[in-house]
């Protein structure tokens, strides 16, 4: 295909997405003269074009279409969605016999006499559409003295000015070639119809750059002449160059450093400078701005209302945000995806909002901006949510979760599962989408490129989805990290922050079973040890030094890396590994380093899967991703033998510490066992039963803390930690058990720990008792939760009643009960916890009681008085502190 | 392929190199550059036959140890000075690791003989035929096989 027709498909298909987007935007405000003008000048530029390479069939079209603005243009015709879709569809013909050209070289035989008479008829005034009111302003309008209106400058004509439209007839009648036609000038601009009959005539308009078009839109002219077009292959080379330049700019600064006073010091130093600078620019020819992705998407969202009949609004922030094209890229169709998702499943019909009591234009908002190293888009709706309960049968229908599992899940989690391969809820197909691939290819689309994709949906009200992704791929910021004499790149990204440990460093590594944590701010933290998750040679050991722990987090799964040493950080370029090496696990790139060595960069991703609770992996994980944001579901617990019985478990967010101690530091004192704990004495109780100390040896303790006061848990051996979805099986009647939960395929007893805070710290627990420090009603969904708060607020002195759901808590009301404080969980389902809290503040009765919010992430509650994370026991018991206090002593004062 | 191969006289060149104290060949036209190992950083996990990455003039070549891929003794010592012989194939750069390169020699297809079949299952697939010379045999190997995975891996990973 010759070189011209080449670049005029391309200009054409990008004019022609413009056009696609203006029109949109011309339908809904027809008295936008700038928008038409420029939609005119495109058609027209594509109708000249094509006469000059001799494709008639496209010229005819094209020319129809023209025909048709123009009497827009004149004001003859009044705009009517009709007339607009007329257009647009001589558009999407225009588009069908580029593809043909595209394909063949030639133009494709066909015939479009039915739309050129369909355009020739409107044109004429003769589509059913009423007829053109009678213009505001009179069409041609004589000034004061005597001077011409003109419609396209939107002032009157100076004296020997020619207006617009003449020059372009005039260019019409005579030009053989075709001319790019000077946009709409605005009116504080001098006069630039001369400057337009001035410019030289090219072969192809170079006028019609898409960006340009958009600049010429909002009146800054003069940026036309300053663009070029270049094949973004050049780009990428001249990228690859500038690599290989600033290698080997760094290996000349490695040869002369090692020269005490060399004549080359000063202007290599220079061409370092320039070096820089050089690929800091070359990386910004890369940028595009995310506006460029979005171009095509008012025209689906029309094209999706004019086929339901639904009235959308779509509300695009932050388009000049830019970002690596690349990127832009491969985000294009996902967001495509999703806003059709929202328009056509999303926005309700009319009617259905009316009766809903909402505004009968539903908006969509696509919104983007930088944050970090990142760019956040948002895709928000006010729609109707996601049908939970519809999601949930579904989900229970696919086997993607059983049916007790999804239950217990809250609507968060629940929701998640439109993220699940093949999981579609649309229950009839439409044209436009819901064709069953779905969010799990936007999802997986988003991960490939490092990006992320949540999602917050009130049914009833509307969908958030919050994608972050990597402003870039080419060029990340990187730990350089060792491991057994080998450095590695980590994307610092994922990365937390670094800790040293060993070496007389303050932080040690523990092993329990094998497994290695690291005891962090008192939580326990998974290691990974970098060189065992690579399976790389052990070196020889040498004396034991100081190393490292990379704290990362993967999605809510947070975990350290253990490597011999932290190098440095550097910006690294990524290159994809070789198609040979595709497969391999852990690892995501490689890069070459300053000083030219070739390093391997890690994947967060890969490094958490090789954790053992792999965040997200194929199929039905998409529920234990989830989970572990929420009290159910995916629970670190720790495993352990006591006494008789199977394994034993208990939850890791409740354990302070794990101490080992010699069995005979623990003594006796008035008939208990206790040991030293931080200079002061520990109750201890043996979880198998007192007789089953250990008498000689190294006695494994697990430490609880109960307020102030701490309590030993001693067990026989300690097992192992997992993360692992759990169901609790709630049968067990025996004190100190809750009950049984499956564990790695086998029956595990979950401990009640607040059995044994009780018996251990009773004399403690009596006193508080005997005080009664208050009531306290629990409003909690999930039973794991339920039994696991319950005991510990016991044993903190409250008398406690529990309500799986509102409505049972109301029940309660109902049979006369009274508490000082209430505690809700608002994760499950905040609307219904937030009318929850307001018809508790309302009622006459409870209004007096203090109401806590419980959130598996601490997030806000503005109906709540407080609000508290649900696994952060001594948080909790604060807040609960507090809340009774406070209403005890305001109610006294009153 | 080897009609396109093959110059006026109908000979078709091969660069010779040495794996082991053996003699093979590669045709020159799959033969994009042959050049010497300064380092190579190991790719952990990776396949066997991987030797590792290495920097070829700010690019990133994939090794593949020779030694390795035909099943024989490994090297001793590292990579360093070895000879490449390097691969491009779908845009991607690639290097067989082998002890040393030799000259290039232009062979007459018609002394050349198939591979036989009792060969070794890692030799059968990339041995695409023998030459007996003077100086001995020469193992003529399909350089873009080479960097297909070994029989035993695909094995492994089923």
């Amino acid at each position: 295909m010759d070189d011209l027709l080449q670049e005029f498909l391309t200009e054409t298909a990008e004019n022609l997405e413009v056009i696609d987007t203006e029109l949109v935007r011309f339908e809904s405000d027809p008295s936008n003269e700038a928008t038409l003008n420029n939609i005119f000048r495109l058609v027209h530029t594509i109708k000249g074009t094509c006469g000059f390479l001799g494709l008639p069939r496209l010229e005819a079209v094209a020319h129809a279409g023209e025909t048709l603005l123009g009497r827009f243009r004149d004001k003859a015709l009044a705009v009517t969605p009709e007339a607009v879709t007329l257009v647009l569809r001589s558009i999407d013909r225009i588009k069908e016999i580029l593809v043909g050209l595209e394909a063949t070289g030639a133009e494709q035989p066909g015939d479009d006499s039915a739309i050129i008479e369909g355009l020739q008829a409107a044109a004429e005034g003769k589509l059913g559409a009423a007829p053109a009111p009678e213009p505001q302003a009179p069409a041609h309008p004589v000034g004061p003295n005597g001077e011409r209106w003109d419609a396209d400058l939107q002032r009157f004509l100076r004296p020997g000015e020619v207006s617009l439209a003449e020059l372009e007839a005039a260019f019409q009648n005579t030009a053989v070639e075709p001319i790019a036609v000077a946009p709409a000038p605005k009116p504080p601009e001098p006069a630039v119809a001369p400057a337009a009959a001035a410019a030289p005539p090219k072969p192809v308009a170079r006028f019609d750059e898409p960006e340009e078009d958009d600049a010429i839109a909002k009146g800054e002219r003069g940026s036309a002449a300053q663009t070029i077009r270049v094949n973004v292959d050049v780009l990428e080379e001249l990228m690859n160059t500038v690599s290989e330049l600033v290698l080997t700019r760094n290996q000349l600064l490695q040869m002369v450093r090692g020269l005490n006073d060399s004549e080359f010091k000063a202007p290599l130093q220079r061409l370092s400078n320039i070096t820089a600078d050089l690929q800091d620019r070359v990386m910004k020819t890369r940028m595009q701005p995310v506006g460029s992705a979005w171009r095509k998407l008012p025209r689906i969202v029309r094209d999706i209302c004019r086929e339901t009949g639904k009235r959308i609004e779509l509300r695009m922030e932050g388009e000049a945000t830019e970002l690596d094209r690349q990127v832009l890229e491969l985000i294009k169709d996902p967001l495509t995806h999703m806003i059709r998702n929202s328009a056509d499943h999303g926005i309700e019909p009319p009617e259905t909002r009316i009766s809903k009591g909402k505004p009968d234009t539903g908006v969509i908002r696509l919104a983007a901006h930088h944050e970090g190293g990142h760019i956040i888009i948002l895709v928000q709706d006010d729609g109707a949510g996601l049908g939970t309960s519809r999601i949930r049968e579904k989900a229970i229908e696919k086997g993607l979760v059983g049916a007790a599992e999804a239950a217990g899940m809250t609507d968060q989690q629940i929701q998640r599962f439109i993220f699940a391969p093949g999981f579609s809820t649309a229950s009839k197909i439409t044209n436009l989408s819901g064709r069953g691939v779905g969010m799990d290819v936007v999802k997986t689309n988003i991960e490939v490129i490092g990006g992320s994709i949540e999602l917050q949906s009130v049914e009833g009200a509307g969908t958030t989805f919050r994608i972050k992704i990597p402003l870039t791929l080419a060029i990340v910021s990187a730990l350089i990290l060792g491991a057994r004499g080998q450095r590695f790149a980590m994307p610092q990204t994922s990365v937390l922050e670094l800790v040293r440990v060993g070496g007389g460093a303050e932080h040690k590594i523990d092993t329990i079973n094998r497994t290695p944590v690291l005891r962090l701010r008192e939580k326990l933290l998974p290691l990974l040890e970098l060189g065992d998750a690579l399976q790389l040679q052990p070196l020889p050991t040498t004396q034991e030094r100081a190393r490292y722990v990379v704290v990362m987090q993967v999605g809510a799964t947070r975990f350290g890396v253990v490597v011999d040493d932290v190098h440095d950080t550097e910006e690294i370029v990524v290159k994809p590994l070789a198609t040979l090496l595709r497969g391999v696990p852990r690892l995501s790139g490689a890069t070459i380093l300053g000083d030219g060595s070739v390093v391997v960069i890690l994947d967060p991703n890969g490094l958490c899967e090789a954790l053992g609770s792999a965040p997200e992996t194929v199929d039905a994980n998409a529920a234990a991703e989830i989970a572990t944001v929420s009290s159910e579901g995916r629970q670190s617990l720790l495993l352990f033998r006591a006494g008789s019985g199977g394994v034993k478990a208990a939850p890791l967010m409740l354990i302070t510490r794990l101490e080992e101690t010699d069995a005979t530091s623990i003594e006796r004192a008035d008939g208990r066992a206790v040991m030293k704990y931080r200079g002061a004495l520990m109750p201890v109780i043996h979880a198998g039963g007192d007789h089953m100390f250990r008498t000689e040896g190294q006695q494994p303790v697990l430490v609880f803390s109960h307020g102030d006061q701490p309590f030993g848990l001693a067990v026989d051996e300690i097992v192992d930690i997992v993360h692992e979805d759990v169901t609790l099986d709630l049968a067990a009647d025996r004190p100190g058990v809750i009950g049984a939960a499956l564990v790695r395929g086998k029956a595990t007893e979950m401990i009640d720990v607040g059995y044994y805070v009780e018996q251990a710290t009773a004399d403690w627990s009596q006193r508080n008792r005997a005080k009664k420090r208050g009531r306290v009603l629990l409003v909690e969904g999930s039973d794991f939760a339920r039994t696991m708060l319950t005991p510990l607020i016991q044993a903190a002195g409250y008398e406690i009643a529990a309500a799986p759901t509102p409505d049972d808590a109301w029940r309660l009301h109902e049979a006369g009960a009274r508490f000082d404080a209430i505690l809700a969980d608002v994760d499950a389902n905040p609307a219904a916890a937030a009318t929850f809290a307001e018809q508790v503040a309302a009622d006459a009765v409870w209004s007096g009681a203090a109401r806590i919010a419980l959130s598996g992430s601490g997030g806000q509650a503005p109906q709540f008085d407080d609000c508290v994370r649900k696994t952060d026991r001594s948080q909790l018991l604060a807040a609960l502190d507090y809340a009774v206090t406070a209403k005890r002593s305001w109610g006294n004062a009153a | 392929m080897t009609d396109t191969n093959r110059s006026l006289d109908g000979g078709v060149e091969y660069v010779t190199f040495e794996i082991d104290g053996r003699w093979f060949g590669a045709q020159v036209s799959d033969v994009h550059d042959v050049f010497a190992i300064q380092a190579v950083t190991p790719v952990p996990l990776a396949r066997p036959d991987v030797a590792g990455l290495l920097n070829l003039r700010g690019r990133i070549v994939t090794a593949i140890d020779a030694r390795r891929r035909l099943g024989m003794p490994a090297r001793t010592g590292g990579y360093a000075g070895a000879m490449a012989i390097g691969v491009e194939r779908e845009g991607e750069s690639y290097g067989l690791v082998v002890d040393a390169v030799g000259e290039v020699l232009r062979l007459d297809a018609d002394i050349r003989e198939d591979a036989p079949g009792n060969l070794d299952e890692s030799w059968r697939e990339v041995a695409c035929g023998v030459f007996r010379l003077p100086k001995g045999l020469l193992v003529a190997l399909d350089i873009a096989k080479m960097l297909d995975a070994p029989p035993s891996t695909i094995a492994a990973a089923a």
